[in-house]
């Protein structure tokens, strides 16, 4: 028992990682942006298919560097072309821009990389298992884990330290006077897009190694990233973070005891959530009205 | 006349439902009504079959519900699908499990999903914009989640089948909607007529003009002291309402009901069928869903990649026509 209790948990941990990874892209966005990138998921198989494709070539450590640089690359062209076009509109038509981005880059995998599932080498090192006794966490697990925690760490010290992350933060609050002090809020919008985007190819490569690859494989861990952000409070990105280990390990938990219920677990969260505190458990007041 | 007064009837028109002179309104309604009425003789002619009349119906039915919280209220909801879905569902149940009457499933579905919409709304009532259509896509996913697990009672992936309309009414004045396509055409027009005569009246009422004073400035509506949030509960409510009612009538028509039909990427579809005909214009939902249901249908007959068309149209629409097909007209005439 003890042992199935660890193995969910080290899943959860996992899961959670993935939905923080996915989210926090979706939320930076989102909150300097005020776009809700339906495309966030295609940019995550971008990301692995990328990583298939390069990793040949680079090998896998080299596609694990380059492949969430080039996804940043074309979630920056995207951006340019077409998403900064509807920043002063209606918030309809960032929706239904994401939307059809999404349709279009699914089928567009599924057209270059083809339908069918596409396993990802992983180096020998990483599929070994930790020790015999814990012969489910293989060292790819923990791998997995520690590249989250480095590139969430590395995301908040930017954020905190860089003059350009400061500028982020004070655009998501008060873009206007952001604009005012002379700063080019739109390529800050732009750059803050590919760091979204470069979260997301980050996550695909990294769940292209346990998951392989599918043309929807971002599907599944859309909602759930929604989920996370208005969970953990919108506007808040230390909310998205522990909004989204929050929906992962409980979803994991609740496969211990009754694993059909596991989604529906992160649903019940989410009612609880806008019943009792609307704002979402880290979001400040206001933010999300 | 002063600039001023000119300005004051010229935006007094745009705010008229449909934003047509009256002579242009008549020659519209005329052209609609008619077209739909004699649908079932000329769409063969066309290479169409009644049945994408109906689902044109339908989907138009949908998209003027959701239009009337995003175009005539200002509020926009992703998960429409949700409550389309529920409809269904709630029809496909009630005429598999409970009933076989066509009336009553219509109306168990129709306040199934209505009233599901009606308890969502109170929670998420203080949202706005993409944080609302954030709360309302999660929100709709759950049902297309609940329909896709619970297999024994929902037919789980493979959708709900095992239920078939009934015929109506009794021996003597009895309408065969059960095999009959037309005649089962003409009842959803008939039902279409109903509704779309029910939005019109509540679009025209003191209720409906404060919805669109309510979108035009909500600060100021809210300084006239129009309690905003009960307003928006109650137009998201109705809206609902009547996408349930065209989600009854979906499964009425194929006899099935899918998981599909709760996704959120149906509510993508009934977003842009609204924006394609015209997001602040009464009819324009309808023209959107006949251009899309007749453009899918083509598309997904021509080619494996039809993905990539409806994206490709999604983005040609908010990138190159924002104002849609009656938007545009409207612009032009003004």
């Amino acid at each position: 028992m003890a042992q199935v209790i660890l193995f969910n948990v080290t899943n959860g941990l996992i899961i959670g990682a993935f939905y923080v990874l996915m989210a926090l892209g979706l939320s930076l966005i989102l909150n300097l942006s005020n776009v809700i990138n339906f495309a966030h998921g295609n940019f995550l198989a971008l990301g692995g298919y990328l990583a298939f494709t390069l990793s040949p070539v680079l090998g896998y450590w080299g596609a694990l560097l380059v492949s969430p640089l080039l996804t940043a690359l074309i979630g920056l062209a995207v951006e340019r072309l077409m998403v900064r076009r509807i920043y002063n509109r209606d918030p309809v038509y960032s929706l239904l821009l994401t939307f059809g981005l999404a349709f279009v880059m699914q089928d567009a995998a599924r057209y270059i990389w083809g339908p069918n599932g596409l396993p990802l080498g992983l180096p020998d090192v990483l599929s070994q298992p930790i020790t015999q006794e814990l012969f489910f966490v293989t060292w790819y697990r923990v791998f997995m884990v520690a590249i989250v925690i480095v590139s969430v760490a590395g995301l908040f010290a930017f954020l905190r330290y860089t003059r350009v992350g400061l500028r982020i933060r004070a655009g998501t609050f008060d873009l206007e006077t952001v604009a005012t002090l002379g700063i080019n809020v739109r390529n800050l919008r732009t750059f803050n897009f590919a760091v979204g985007c470069m979260l997301a190819g980050l996550s695909g490569v990294l769940a292209a190694g346990q998951i392989g690859l599918n043309p929807n494989m971002g599907d599944d861990l859309l909602m759930p990233s929604f989920i996370a952000i208005i969970v953990g409070g919108v506007g808040s990105l230390i909310g998205t973070l522990f909004g989204g280990l929050l929906i992962g390990m409980a979803a994991a938990l609740t496969t211990v005891v009754y694993p059909s219920a596991s989604e529906a677990v992160i649903y019940a969260i989410l009612m609880a959530v806008l019943l009792l505190r609307p704002r979402g458990l880290v979001g400040e007041e206001g933010m999300m009205s | 006349m002063s600039t001023a007064v000119v300005a004051a009837k010229r935006s007094e028109k745009e705010s008229e439902i449909g934003g047509f002179s009256p002579g242009r309104r008549v020659v519209m309604l005329v052209a609609i009504w008619g077209a739909l009425l004699t649908a079932p003789f000329w769409l063969p002619l066309l290479g169409g079959y009644t049945a994408l009349a109906g689902r044109v119906l339908v989907f138009g039915l949908a998209a003027m519900g959701l239009n009337l919280l995003l175009g005539f209220t200002g509020v926009l909801s992703f998960g429409h699908a949700a409550y389309f879905g529920l409809g269904a569902y709630g029809a496909g149940l009630t005429l598999r499990y409970l009933v076989h009457s066509t009336p009553l499933a219509i109306l168990a579905g129709t306040l199934f999903g209505g009233l599901a919409g009606t308890l969502f709304g109170l929670l998420i009532v203080r949202r706005r914009g993409v944080y609302f259509a954030m709360c309302t896509i999660a929100f709709g996913q759950l049902w297309y989640y609940l329909a896709y697990s619970w297999n024994s009672f929902t037919g789980g992936f493979d959708g709900l089948r095992d239920f078939h309309r009934e015929a109506i009414g009794w021996a003597p004045l009895r309408l065969d909607i059960e095999s009959n396509g037309t005649a089962f055409y003409f009842f959803l027009l008939a039902v279409f007529a109903v509704a779309v005569a029910l939005m019109g009246f509540l679009l025209r009422s003191p209720f409906g003009r404060t919805l669109i004073a309510i979108r035009e400035n909500e600060r100021r509506a809210r300084f006239l002291g129009i309690p905003i949030e009960r307003h928006i509960w109650l137009s998201f409510s109705i809206s609902c309402f009547f996408t349930a009612l065209a989600g009854t009538l979906y499964a009425l028509l194929n006899n099935f009901a899918d998981p599909m039909a709760l996704h959120y990427s149906l509510s993508g579809y009934f977003v842009v069928m609204t924006v394609i005909g015209g997001m602040r214009t009464f009819w324009g939902p309808l023209l959107g869903a006949a251009v899309f249901v007749i453009l899918q249908d083509y598309i997904s007959s021509m080619t494996v990649n039809w993905m990539s068309f409806i994206g490709a149209i999604f983005i040609f629409v908010v990138l190159f026509f924002p104002r849609g097909l009656l938007g545009t007209r409207r612009r032009a005439a003004a």
